[in-house]
């Protein structure tokens, strides 16, 4: 329990750091770019949107810098990231709304797929010791995690969406021919566009965590009750999955939770190449537009995000793990 | 520790100074040497580009669109742009990027992560802190959000805002790694001889972490260079800069792939990979050299792991 309250106290506390960078990042620049921005569009902004907007960048007011930090808090926690400028008058909120589906379900799941292929491959990797799957595997996942997701995207585009034509080569659906709703036809056609972004993903993604499975793994296979075990004459894949596969895992679970990070900034540049319409492609739009609102509201989102999940694994890692409760 | 990352624990090799010693295990090790080479071929094409390439990369005066011709061996672009001498001299650029950010980012964990170590007590809670919330934060769209703002027409906006966000991971790994040295007795005596902690620091701790501060210069490189071109490849780095992340910008806004000018996009991005390959397998191999139960193809044998 103490260790779930300490990592709950680390959760509000980095969400109030993002908060806090998101605060200062206009205000510490050379000549505040916000200002630029905002001149451009005054004459057509609601006052209501206006004062929103003077609020998140400290324009146009005679507070402190501490009263302006207190105002900006209070907005945001009242909900308001304020108002679009390249979709006005749509507010911030309403136009992430519109994207966000899409990349939960890309990189939901080609995280949780990830998961799964990387820990099994780990683990079979591990537990051969030395036969030619083993010798296969670091040097190959090395490679693959060390390549840039848009070389990745481009091939496999270049491949599969061109010069194959078997999947289609943008966007989430067809946006001319097709309707969305919950119909057959509309649910293949979504499905038929995440292919080729999804294993893109998958494809850079999951080298890191077949071999942090791996290393790990070798390194459980060593222990005294993996030895017992077999002494025991226990069959050979309940050692492998409920002695040594079973206490590798634990470890991994926050470090999965950290490669989030990485996820997402994988989850732009794959949108980007795709150009579909997730939240990453519209944040490169966003800061393509100059909307800094947008901009600054999807990367606060982003980041609440990721630190939800990583809080998630780590109750799931107290839940599953005496020693974690014990450390206390 | 507030959340627990695989920090692998290199062993010490013993003898020789540092500098043989790393060479020493780099010839052992097939991984580490292909690598090395490849690295080594990356840094001579950036020393004497004019050597390989004999068009310059930012001319646009040959017939564009070209195939492969002898005279432009990867063709030309929509611009009439040379495409092998954009690839060439790009090199430049994105080592200076990778080894600047990965010194300056080394540096900067390698002095966090030592001193909360060694000092203890509230520094190593408030900086171990620190370095955990620059951890999860995601940082690729923060150096977006960042360039977004700058308008950063200079490659230093880029270099500064990568070195400032990512040196975390290493510097925990690095923490881990010095805190397994804080009762040894060298330092000991260091204390009783009256040392001030700044020199313990430097020439007592940090020389004895050589192999682990030579990984994560790798990583860190390997950050730099995934996280520079992703941001050129964005249009966020100079545009008019002949870089491989920018040359790929520009196939992608002229739709190089649907016009059947794969390679204007295929180069750069090869070439990435390749020198982004260099450093991982660089990186995994000392993992291995550190931690011996790696190595490929022995006996299983028990492994001591010191924990952080």
């Amino acid at each position: 329990m103490r260790y779930v309250l300490r990592r709950l106290g680390f959760f509000i506390l980095t969400m109030w750091a993002a908060l806090t960078l998101n605060f200062l990042l206009p205000r510490l620049m050379p000549g505040n770019p916000a200002e630029v921005m905002l001149s451009k569009f005054h004459g057509e902004l609601t006052p209501g949107s206006l004062h929103s907007l003077e609020v998140l960048f400290g324009l146009n007011t005679h507070q402190n810098i501490f009263q302006q930090y207190i105002s900006y808090v209070h907005q945001l926690l009242t909900g308001n990231l304020g108002t679009s400028l390249s979709q006005y008058p749509q507010s911030v909120s309403s136009v992430i709304g519109s994207a966000i589906w899409w990349t939960v379900a890309l990189v939901g799941v080609t995280t949780v797929l990830a998961f799964i292929l990387g820990t099994g491959i780990g683990i079979v990797s591990a537990w051969r010791r030395g036969s030619r799957l083993d010798s296969i595997v670091p040097p190959v996942f090395v490679v693959t995690s060390a390549l840039p997701y848009f070389l990745v995207g481009i091939v496999l585009l270049l491949v599969f969406g061109i010069t194959l034509k078997w999947f289609p080569s943008e966007g989430a659906y067809y946006v001319t021919t097709d309707t969305p709703g919950f119909n057959i036809t509309f649910f293949e056609d979504v499905f038929n566009h995440a292919v080729l972004p999804a294993a893109a993903l998958l494809i850079t993604l999951i080298g890191t965590w077949i071999l942090t499975m791996r290393n790990t793994m070798i390194t459980t296979l060593a222990e005294d009750y993996v030895r017992m075990a077999r002494a025991k004459g226990l069959p050979g894949w309940r050692i492998m999955l409920d002695y040594a596969a079973r206490n590798a895992i634990l470890p991994n679970l926050t470090g999965f939770a950290m490669s989030l990070g990485f996820v997402v900034s994988g989850a732009i540049l794959i949108e980007d190449v795709f150009n579909y319409p997730g939240v990453g492609f519209m944040l490169l739009q966003a800061v393509g537009n100059e909307d800094y609102p947008l901009m600054q509201g999807l990367f606060l989102l982003i980041t609440v995000a990721v630190l939800v999940a990583i809080l998630i694994a780590d109750v799931l890692t107290a839940l599953l793990d005496p020693r974690t409760r014990e450390a206390g | 520790m507030t959340a627990t990352v695989v920090a692998p624990t290199p062993t010490q090799i013993p003898s020789g100074n540092a500098f043989a010693r790393v060479f020493r295990a780099v010839r052992a090790n097939r991984k580490a040497t292909v690598g090395a080479i490849l690295l080594l071929i990356f840094i001579l094409i950036a020393l004497f580009p004019g050597v390989i390439a004999h068009d310059s990369p930012s001319a646009d005066n040959y017939t564009p669109k070209l195939g492969f011709t002898t005279a432009h061996l990867l063709g030309t672009n929509t611009f009439g742009q040379d495409l092998w001498a954009q690839v060439i001299y790009g090199t430049g650029s994105m080592l200076q990027i990778a080894f600047i950010v990965g010194a300056a980012t080394t540096a900067i964990a390698v002095l966090i992560g030592v001193a909360a170590a060694y000092l203890g007590g509230l520094w190593d809670g408030s900086l171990s802190v620190l370095t955990d919330v620059l951890l999860v934060i995601p940082l690729f769209p923060l150096l977006i959000v960042i360039a977004g703002y700058a308008h950063g027409d200079s490659i230093w906006v880029m270099i500064i805002s990568i070195t400032v966000t990512s040196w975390s991971y290493t510097a925990r790994q690095l923490r881990a790694q010095a805190l397994t040295l804080r009762n040894r007795d060298f330092l000991e005596a260091a204390r009783v001889r009256g040392e001030r902690k700044l020199y313990v620091i430097v020439v007592e701790i940090i020389p004895t972490m050589t192999s682990l501060i030579v990984a994560s210069f790798l990583t860190n490189a390997l950050y730099a260079i995934l996280f520079s071109s992703g941001l050129q490849f964005i249009g966020l780095g100079n545009p008019n800069q002949v870089s491989w992340g920018t040359t790929l910008y520009w196939a992608q806004s002229e739709a190089a792939l649907q016009t059947g000018m794969p390679w204007w996009a295929l180069a750069p991005g090869i070439c990435i990979a390749l020198l982004g390959t260099a450093f991982a397998l660089l990186n995994y191999a000392f993992d291995e050299i550190g931690n011996p139960a790696l190595r490929p193809v022995r006996k299983a044998r028990k492994v001591g792991r010191a924990r952080g």
